[in-house]
């Protein structure tokens, strides 16, 4: 009782931020362990980490609690090329087929393969209108995050916790602490989302952000589309925070407005309220502020095997005998021998084979509006196989609605169906050998994109339709001519 | 539900090496086509195991000086990158009972605990000192204490560390926390009532 007390009191003196307020609103109480249990507004549920949780239901002889919190869809196992069924691998086959029996066995709404509205996840959700600012919402998927976007509480959680969701929809959590992260100022011509998550990453590190939400905030986030804003979110997890978010605004709203499962009419005005009500306060506390200035920020590619292996396109790949500790020169040792890359030359011109556009980090339709306005007149290097991915079905039929697809495949990339595909491979999209991917996607671990000897190199949508027309690593800034004095093509606001 | 309080884990150890090991390395992701986790032991380390035509290259778990090894040694970041639970649920299927690291990822952690797997932190120094001990004797038993908050081995110990909260849940058999979720059922629709959402 006291510490309750004691917490109000603090309250009075200083403000709060998003995360304590959706988290106190959300505690249902504390365990005996001292940890909070914490309700769960919205639960997203793919094929891959869902089955073993309906089985352990299954087992307990639970039913879950409130199916209409739970949306489902289905998106690591989807063949591109055709998502006709049966599938040719009959595991993927058999997936969406457990899949199914669970969702209809226990009434979840499923956004199926006919439906018109499949994809992944992360797009789904906020396609949908079922990410909304001020909820709690997780899947068992670490790219939870993305929906930080919206000012929602959104992190990844594991199958066991999966089932506790299912069966009691809340879940044992520790609070996380939370760091602001402001980026002031402008971004330049070229550079993208995808850069500005990627330079945070380099800063602090793979695991600078365990124990942390990441807030972000800034002009750079101010002006940004939630599409941009999702990108950033996404990657989060890439930085080792379970969470990121970015305070609700007018963005927010306008994107929000007449989504399938956004609030309608007079709902819709005291959601509004109530929504604004959730963004951090102008005094709110924070643990940690860490400031960025966006005209330092390059467009950036990773060198290595690890998302904070980050370097600007004009630097060069980092020299093992010049790391400051034993066990940098270590670690920058094995990500070179398995890059097969050279130290010290620099990464602009190193070869490609494959370039993807896709995911749940680059996969919207702001990302193929943007690459199709500067793709017309382009053509895709011979030997460089190009695919571009769709992240959902809607964003599919959007980019073919306005002729994006025809850009796209008139360009030499190969235009496929919705799903997560090459990110991380569980589909028939995989590299092979050690081939090199120029890849929008958010992880260039070790075998990530299907082949065990497979090499990443990470970067924006663009940079990557760069790479495919040179087939090797370019600045697309030089390879179109994006300047300073030139206005970008496609004005923000249209996104 | 009646599960165990794990208050210490004993068994011969293996290092594994690498700072931040990723879920994709401890499991690639075709071993993720499966419908119950029954089966993943065998694709534990899989790519850093095996060559492309599946013979083994040496890695420290198919070294049979260190075969039926249930504690495992690692560097800093450990488990991260995907949420995906079939990490763990693999080094557990392949007989682990704990891990002791440098860090570990937040999610991995998680459902480490609520598997009831114990990662605890000890220094760098520590961890190598303890790999040295372990490679010289493969058969060396390695004891985590959750209760002291101390791994031994011969006639060495070093503190470790891990969150109250995960301590407190393994060692009142409480790491499966659906049993005390479901007690609170009251408070839990009072909480979904009270939302302004759904
Ligand atoms: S696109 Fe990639 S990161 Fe995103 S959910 Fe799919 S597999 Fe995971």
């Amino acid at each position: 009782m006291k510490d309750i007390v004691i917490e109000q009191y603090s309250s009075i003196i200083m403000g709060k931020n998003l995360y304590q307020k959706v988290w106190d609103e959300h505690a249902v109480g504390v365990l005996a362990d001292g940890r909070t249990q914490l309700f769960i507004g919205s639960h997203l549920i793919h094929e891959v980490t869902s089955p073993q949780a309906f089985g352990m239901l299954r087992d307990l002889g639970l039913a879950v609690k409130f199916p209409h919190r739970t949306f489902a869809t289905v998106d690591h196992i989807v063949p591109t090329d055709s998502q006709e069924q049966p599938f040719e691998d009959p595991l993927a086959d058999a997936m969406i087929t457990e899949l199914r029996k669970n969702v209809a066995e226990h009434g979840i709404t499923y956004f199926d393969l006919a439906s018109g509205m499949q994809g992944i996840v992360h797009i789904v959700g906020p396609e949908q209108g079922i990410t909304q600012p001020g909820t709690t919402i997780v899947c068992g998927d670490s790219h939870t995050a993305t929906h930080g976007a919206f000012g929602a509480i959104a992190f990844g959680i594991g199958t066991t916790q999966v089932r506790d969701v299912l069966a009691t929809q809340t879940l044992a959590m520790e609070k996380l602490k939370v760091r602001r992260i402001h980026v002031s100022g402008d971004l330049r011509p070229g550079v993208y989302a995808k850069d500005v998550a990627l330079h945070i990453i380099r800063l602090l590190g793979a695991n600078g952000g365990i124990g942390y939400a990441y807030e972000y905030g800034g002009s750079v986030f101010d002006g940004f589309t939630m599409e941009e804003r999702m990108t950033v979110c996404n990657m989060s997890i890439e930085g080792g925070a379970r969470c990121g978010y970015v305070n609700p605004d007018q963005t927010t709203f306008d994107y929000l407005a007449n989504r399938p499962y956004a609030p309608k009419d007079t709902e819709w005005d005291n959601a509004l309220l109530r929504w604004k009500s959730y963004a951090s306060d102008s005094d709110a506390e924070y643990d940690d502020v860490v400031d960025i200035c966006a005209a330092d920020i390059e467009p950036t590619v990773t060198w290595g095997i690890s998302p904070d292996h980050g370097i600007a396109i004009s630097e060069v790949i980092p020299d093992p005998e010049k790391a400051k500790t034993p066990e940098e020169r270590e670690s920058v040792l094995e990500a070179l021998e398995y890059m097969k890359l050279p130290a010290g030359e620099p990464i602009k011109g190193t070869p490609v084979d494959v370039a993807f556009i896709g995911s749940c980090t680059n996969g919207r339709i702001s990302d193929f509006r943007e690459v199709a306005q500067y793709l017309k007149g382009h053509n895709v290097a011979e030997g460089v196989t190009a695919l571009a991915v769709p992240g959902s079905q809607i964003t599919d039929a959007i980019c073919k609605k306005e002729g994006i697809d025809k850009i796209f495949t008139q360009a030499g990339f190969e235009w496929r169906a919705a799903g997560c595909s090459m990110c991380l491979a569980m589909n028939p999209d995989k590299l092979k050998g050690d081939q090199l991917c120029a890849s929008s996607s958010n992880r260039n671990f070790k075998g990530r994109q299907g082949s065990p000897t497979g090499r990443t190199v990470l970067m924006s949508p663009l940079m990557v339709a760069a790479a495919a027309i040179e087939g090797e690593v370019a600045d697309a800034r030089e390879v179109f001519e994006v300047s300073d004095q030139k206005e970008s093509p496609h004005p923000r606001s249209l996104n | 539900m009646s599960i165990e309080a794990i208050h210490q884990v004993s068994g011969t150890a293996v290092y594994v090496p690498g700072a931040d090991i990723d879920t994709d390395r401890i499991i690639p992701a075709r071993f993720l086509k499966c419908v119950t986790f029954d089966d993943l032991a065998e694709g534990l380390f899989y790519d850093v195991r095996f060559n492309a035509e599946g013979e083994p290259v040496g890695h420290a778990l198919d070294d049979s000086r260190f075969e039926g090894a249930s504690v495992m040694l690692a560097a800093s970041n450990f488990g991260c990158g995907s949420s995906r639970e079939h990490a763990p649920q693999s080094i557990y299927r392949a007989g682990f009972r704990a891990i002791i690291a440098e860090s570990f990822a937040e999610i991995f952690f998680g459902n480490s605990t609520g598997i009831g797997m114990p990662c605890v932190c000890g220094s760098a120094q520590d961890i190598q000192a303890l790999t040295l001990a372990v490679e010289a004797n493969p058969q060396l038993s390695v004891t985590i204490n959750l209760q002291v908050m101390k791994v031994s081995y011969g006639a060495e110990s070093f503190p470790i560390t891990m969150p109250d909260s995960a301590r407190e849940a393994l060692i009142t058999a409480r790491w499966d926390s659906i049993g005390e979720l479901l007690e609170n059922a009251a408070a839990i629709e009072q909480c979904a009532e009270s939302l302004p959402y759904v």
